[in-house]
C-alpha cells in the first residue's frame, strides 16, 4: 500500500474511489472547498515528472517500442498495468459478445493516456431521446453544463477554434487556447472538403498551447476561495506550453497536457485536505442500518489483506465498469441485487463509441521537403458531424452523427514504418526502396470515424456467476450488441473516407466495406465505455440524478463515466470533469445543507 | 514515520481493532473480512516502475530475453539486410545500423516462435538456394548472383510457386529491416524526419509547400 498523506487525518469527509477524470476532479474540487478527502487508488502511484519517457526513441526501446498484450499502445505508453487485459484481473463474455474492456492501474488511471480530445457534448446530445425517439434524455440540459465546461476548459487548458456549428458549441471568450497552426495533410484534406460540405475545423484538445494565466485564472474559478486559488496558481506555474514534440500518450514531464497526475492531483494535495492510497482494489460501499453508505471496504494489494474505511460520503470515480462493479458487489439485506440497484439499473446501458477506419495514399503528399509535423502529437483540426440537417428530415439510415478524426504525414519512423510499401512498389529492394520510401514518406494518411451508440437493452454488465479476480472480488460478465444505427453509421464513415480521399487524388489502402459490421470497431475497443449507472429524470428507469447522486442512497456519488445517459459521438473525458465538478457542488452544498 | 514506529503503530493497530458500525445491513460477503484500520508503515516498493511487463522501466529499457540466431545464421541476415538496405550516397547500409541484431531481437522475443521458425527457416533457405545456384553461401556468392535470387522472391505476388515460402521470408526480412533501418538516427536523416525536437512554435507548412500542394 503506497500512502501519501498531505496532513494525518483520520476521519473522512469524503471517500472518492479512483483517481482518473472523474476521481481526480472530485478530489481536487472538494478538498479545496475544505472538504477531507480520501483517495483510494487500484493502481500504483505514478508520477509523470519523473517517469515520462519525454525525447526516448524507438530505438532506444525494446523491439523498437512495438505493442504487445502487455503494452498495447506500444512500450512507450503510459498506461502502467493496462490494457484490453489486466494482470490477475480477468473479465468474462457472454456467448456471442467479444467486448473489450480496458483498464489501466495507475495513479491518474486512463487519463494518462487518451488523445486529449476534449470535444463538448451540444445541446441535441443532451436530450437526443426528444430529438429522435431513441434511447434516453440526459435530466440536464447543455445550457446548464455549459458553465462547468467553460471552467474545466480554463482549469485543465484546452486549445480550439472559436468555430460555432450545429450541435458543436464555441466555448465563451477567452476560455481557449490558440489552436496550433495546420499541418500539411490537415490543410490538403480541408481543401478537399470544402466543396463536399464538410467542415474541417480546429480540434480542441488538452494541451496548452501557451502557459496559463496563473494570477487571474484561479480569481476567476474559485471566486473567493483563497486555498483553491492559492494551490491553483501554483499548479498552474508548475505546467509548461508545449514544446510541439512526444506523443502525448507517453504522458507529459512539463505538464503541457491534461492529465489527473499533473494537473488536479497536485493541488487536490497541496490543500492539505487529501489522504491518498494507492494500491487500495475497492471492492464494495458498506451501507448502515438506514442504507446510508458508511465507507468502503478495500483491498490492499501489497499485503493482499482486506480494510475498511468510513466517511460521510463516498464518491465512485473507478472508470465506468468498475464503479458498477463496486455498486453490484455492494450487496446487503437493504440491497440484495447491489447498493443503488432497487431498480435493476446498474450495469446496464454499456455504450462504446463507434469507430471505424480507412488508411490512404496521397499522391500530392509525396516528395515534400523535410519538415516537421510532430506539432502536438495530436489532431490539430478535426471535422465535427455535419449532417444534423439530413438526419432531422430522416434522409439518413442511422439515427446519430460522428465526427472524423484524421492524421499522418511525417511521422516518426517507428515499428512497421514503411511495411507495406511493397505493394506500391511491386516488391522493390536495395537502391530503389530507400528512394521510392524518400518519397513515399508523409503521403500515408488515415481516416477515423469516431459516432454515437445508442443505449440497448442488450449492452450490459453483470456479475460473472462463478469468476473471481486475484483479489477474490467477483468479476464482470459483459453483454454486446451493435444495432443497425451504429453498422450503419460505419458504412457511412467508410463511404465517407472514400469519397473524402477520392477528393484528395489519394487511393484507399484496403476494403471499403459497404457492411458495416465488418467496418466497426469491436464494443469497447474505442476505450469510451460509459454508462451502467446512468442519469435520469425518472428513480425507476437510472441510477442517477441530475448531480450524480444514486436516488437510493444519498450520500452515495457517481463522477465517472457510468453516469452516462448517451454516448454522443464527442469523446466523453471532457464531459466526464464538467459534470464530476457540477456534482462535487451540489455535494458540497448539500453536506453544508446537511441534507447528506 | 520510522520503522520502529511504524512496526509499532501495526501491532497496536492488530489489538485495537476499529470496527465500522454495521448494525443490521450486513453485507452478503461480509464473513471472512479484518477490521483493521489503516496500518502506518513505509511499505516497500511504492514508487516508480516495477519491473513487470506490462509495468517496465521506461528510461531504462533493454530487451531482457535471450537471443536466438547463431553467428552464423546472422552472417547471412546481414547480407541479406544490405541487399534490401544497401549503403548508397544519403545512408550506409542496414548492417552498419544493427539491422540484424534487431531483427536477431525481434525474432527471439517470447511469444514469437512463429516468427523465428520464418527467420531460421528462410536463412537456412536462402543459403542452400545460393549452394545450389552457385556453389558457396548466399553471403559468398557475386552481388549479381545475389540480386538473381532476390528478385525471383522480392514480390510475393508475383513469385512462383516454387519461391512462395521465399518471398514470405524476404518480405518479413524487409518489413524488419525498414523498422530497423528507420528507426535509427542514419534512416530519420535518410527519409527526412527532422522531429523529436523542442519548439517554442509550431508553423505549419512554409508557404513553398504550400504552394507545391495548392492550397496557398
Amino acid at each position: 500500500m503506497s500512502l501519501r498523506r498531505s496532513k494525518t487525518d483520520t476521519q473522512y469527509d469524503v471517500i472518492v474511489v479512483g483517481s482518473g477524470a472523474g476521481g481526480g476532479m472530485a478530489a481536487y474540487q472538494l478538498s479545496v472547498q475544505g472538504l477531507k478527502v480520501l483517495v483510494l487508488e487500484a493502481g500504483r502511484d505514478y508520477d509523470p515528472v519523473t517517469e515520462t519517457p519525454m525525447f526516448q526513441t524507438p530505438k532506444d526501446a525494446p523491439l523498437r517500442g512495438g505493442g504487445n498484450a502487455d503494452k498495447p499502445f506500444g512500450f512507450y505508453d503510459a498506461t502502467v498495468d493496462g490494457g484490453w487485459r489486466v494482470p490477475g484481473e480477468p473479465y468474462t463474455n457472454a456467448p456471442g459478445t467479444d467486448f473489450m474492456w480496458w483498464r489501466s492501474r495507475m495513479l491518474g488511471g486512463r487519463t494518462n493516456h487518451w488523445g486529449r480530445i476534449s470535444l463538448r457534448m451540444g445541446p441535441y446530445d443532451f436530450k437526443p431521446k426528444s430529438r429522435d425517439g431513441l434511447g434516453a434524455d440526459w435530466p440536464l440540459t447543455y445550457e446548464e453544463l455549459a458553465p462547468y465546461y467553460d471552467k474545466t476548459e480554463s482549469l485543465i487548458g484546452v486549445y480550439g477554434g472559436d468555430d460555432d456549428l450545429e450541435n458543436t458549441p464555441r466555448s465563451s471568450p477567452g476560455v481557449l487556447q490558440p489552436p496550433p497552426a495546420p499541418r500539411t495533410y490537415e490543410l490538403l484534406a480541408k481543401k478537399a472538403c470544402d466543396p463536399m460540405k464538410i467542415p474541417v475545423i480546429p480540434a480542441h484538445r488538452a494541451v496548452l498551447t501557451q502557459r496559463q494565466d496563473a494570477n487571474t485564472l484561479p480569481r476567476k474559478l474559485h471566486p473567493g476561495n483563497a486555498l483553491a486559488q492559492r494551490v491553483l496558481r501554483q499548479s498552474m506555474l508548475d505546467r509548461q506550453a508545449c514544446f510541439y514534440a512526444t506523443d502525448c500518450g507517453r504522458g507529459c514531464s512539463i505538464k503541457a497536457n491534461f492529465q489527473s497526475t499533473t494537473v488536479l492531483m497536485p493541488p487536490a494535495m497541496a490543500t492539505g485536505n487529501v489522504t491518498l492510497i494507492c494500491d487500495a482494489m475497492v471492492r464494495e460501499v458498506t451501507v448502515d442500518a438506514k442504507g446510508k453508505a458508511t465507507g468502503v471496504n478495500y483491498i490492499d494489494k501489497m499485503t493482499r489483506t482486506d480494510h475498511h474505511v468510513s466517511a460521510k460520503v463516498v464518491v465512485l470515480a473507478a472508470s465506468a465498469c468498475e464503479t458498477s462493479r463496486i455498486m453490484l458487489n455492494s450487496r446487503s439485506t437493504l440491497f440484495p441485487n447491489g447498493i443503488a440497484n432497487g431498480n435493476g439499473v446498474v450495469g446496464k446501458y454499456l455504450m462504446d463509441t463507434v469507430g471505424a477506419g480507412l488508411s490512404a495514399q496521397i499522391p500530392k503528399l509525396e516528395g515534400l521537403p523535410p519538415i516537421n509535423e510532430d506539432g502536438t502529437a495530436g489532431i490539430h483540426m478535426y471535422m465535427p458531424w455535419w449532417l444534423y440537417g439530413e438526419q432531422a428530415k430522416q434522409k439518413m439510415s442511422f439515427a446519430r452523427g460522428y465526427h472524423i478524426e484524421f492524421g499522418g504525414g511525417r511521422v516518426m519512423p517507428g515499428p512497421g514504418f514503411m511495411g507495406n510499401l511493397e505493394n506500391y512498389t511491386k516488391g522493390a529492394y536495395g537502391r530503389k526502396l530507400k528512394e521510392e520510401a524518400r518519397r513515399y514518406y508523409g503521403s500515408f494518411m488515415y481516416f477515423d470515424g469516431r459516432g454515437e451508440m445508442i443505449p440497448n437493452e442488450q449492452s450490459y454488465c453483470e456479475l460473472d456467476p462463478e469468476a473471481v479476480d486475484q483479489w477474490g472480488i467477483p468479476v464482470l460478465r459483459f453483454h454486446w450488441k451493435f444495432s443497425e444505427h451504429e453498422t450503419q453509421q460505419a458504412a457511412h464513415m467508410h463511404k465517407t473516407f472514400a469519397e473524402i480521399i477520392g477528393a484528395m487524388g489519394g487511393t484507399v489502402q484496403g476494403t471499403v466495406q459497404t457492411d458495416g459490421s465488418r467496418a466497426i470497431a469491436r464494443g469497447g475497443q474505442i476505450i469510451h465505455e460509459v454508462g451502467t449507472a446512468r442519469m435520469g429524470a425518472d428513480p425507476r428507469t437510472s441510477v442517477l440524478n441530475a448531480h450524480g447522486q444514486t436516488w437510493e442512497v444519498p450520500n452515495l456519488f457517481v463522477t465517472d463515466g457510468a453516469m452516462f445517459t448517451s454516448n454522443a459521438d464527442k469523446n466523453p473525458t471532457l464531459s466526464i470533469l464538467a459534470l464530476a465538478w457540477r456534482s462535487c457542488d451540489y455535494l458540497v452544498d448539500e453536506l453544508k445543507k446537511g441534507n447528506i | 514515520m520510522h520503522r520502529r514506529d511504524a512496526l509499532k503503530a501495526m501491532a497496536a493497530a492488530a489489538v485495537v481493532p476499529m470496527l465500522p458500525e454495521r448494525a443490521a445491513a450486513i453485507p452478503a460477503s461480509s464473513a471472512a473480512t479484518s477490521r483493521e484500520p489503516l496500518p502506518l508503515f513505509d511499505p516497500p516498493k511504492l514508487k516508480g516502475p516495477r519491473g513487470t511487463p506490462s509495468d517496465p522501466d521506461l528510461l531504462r529499457a533493454k530487451a531482457n530475453w535471450p537471443m536466438q540466431l547463431s553467428a552464423r545464421e546472422l552472417v547471412t541476415l546481414s547480407a541479406l539486410c544490405d541487399m534490401i538496405f544497401p549503403a548508397d550516397a544519403k545512408s550506409p547500409a542496414a548492417s552498419a545500423v544493427g539491422a540484424p541484431a534487431f531483427i536477431n531481437e525481434w525474432a527471439s522475443r517470447p511469444g514469437g516462435e512463429s516468427s523465428l521458425v520464418r527467420v531460421r527457416g528462410g536463412l537456412v533457405w536462402i543459403d542452400r538456394e545460393a549452394t545450389t545456384r552457385f556453389g558457396k553461401r548466399f553471403h559468398l556468392v557475386t552481388n549479381g548472383q545475389r540480386t538473381a535470387i532476390c528478385d525471383d522472391i522480392c514480390y510475393l505476388p508475383n513469385a512462383k510457386p516454387q519461391f512462395k515460402f521465399g518471398a514470405q521470408f524476404f518480405d518479413t526480412v524487409r518489413d524488419q529491416t525498414a523498422t530497423a533501418f528507420y528507426t535509427t538516427p542514419a534512416g530519420w536523416k535518410d527519409i527526412g524526419y527532422i522531429g523529436n525536437v523542442a519548439m517554442l512554435k509550431f508553423d505549419g507548412p512554409s508557404a513553398a509547400i504550400r504552394k507545391q500542394i495548392g492550397v496557398e
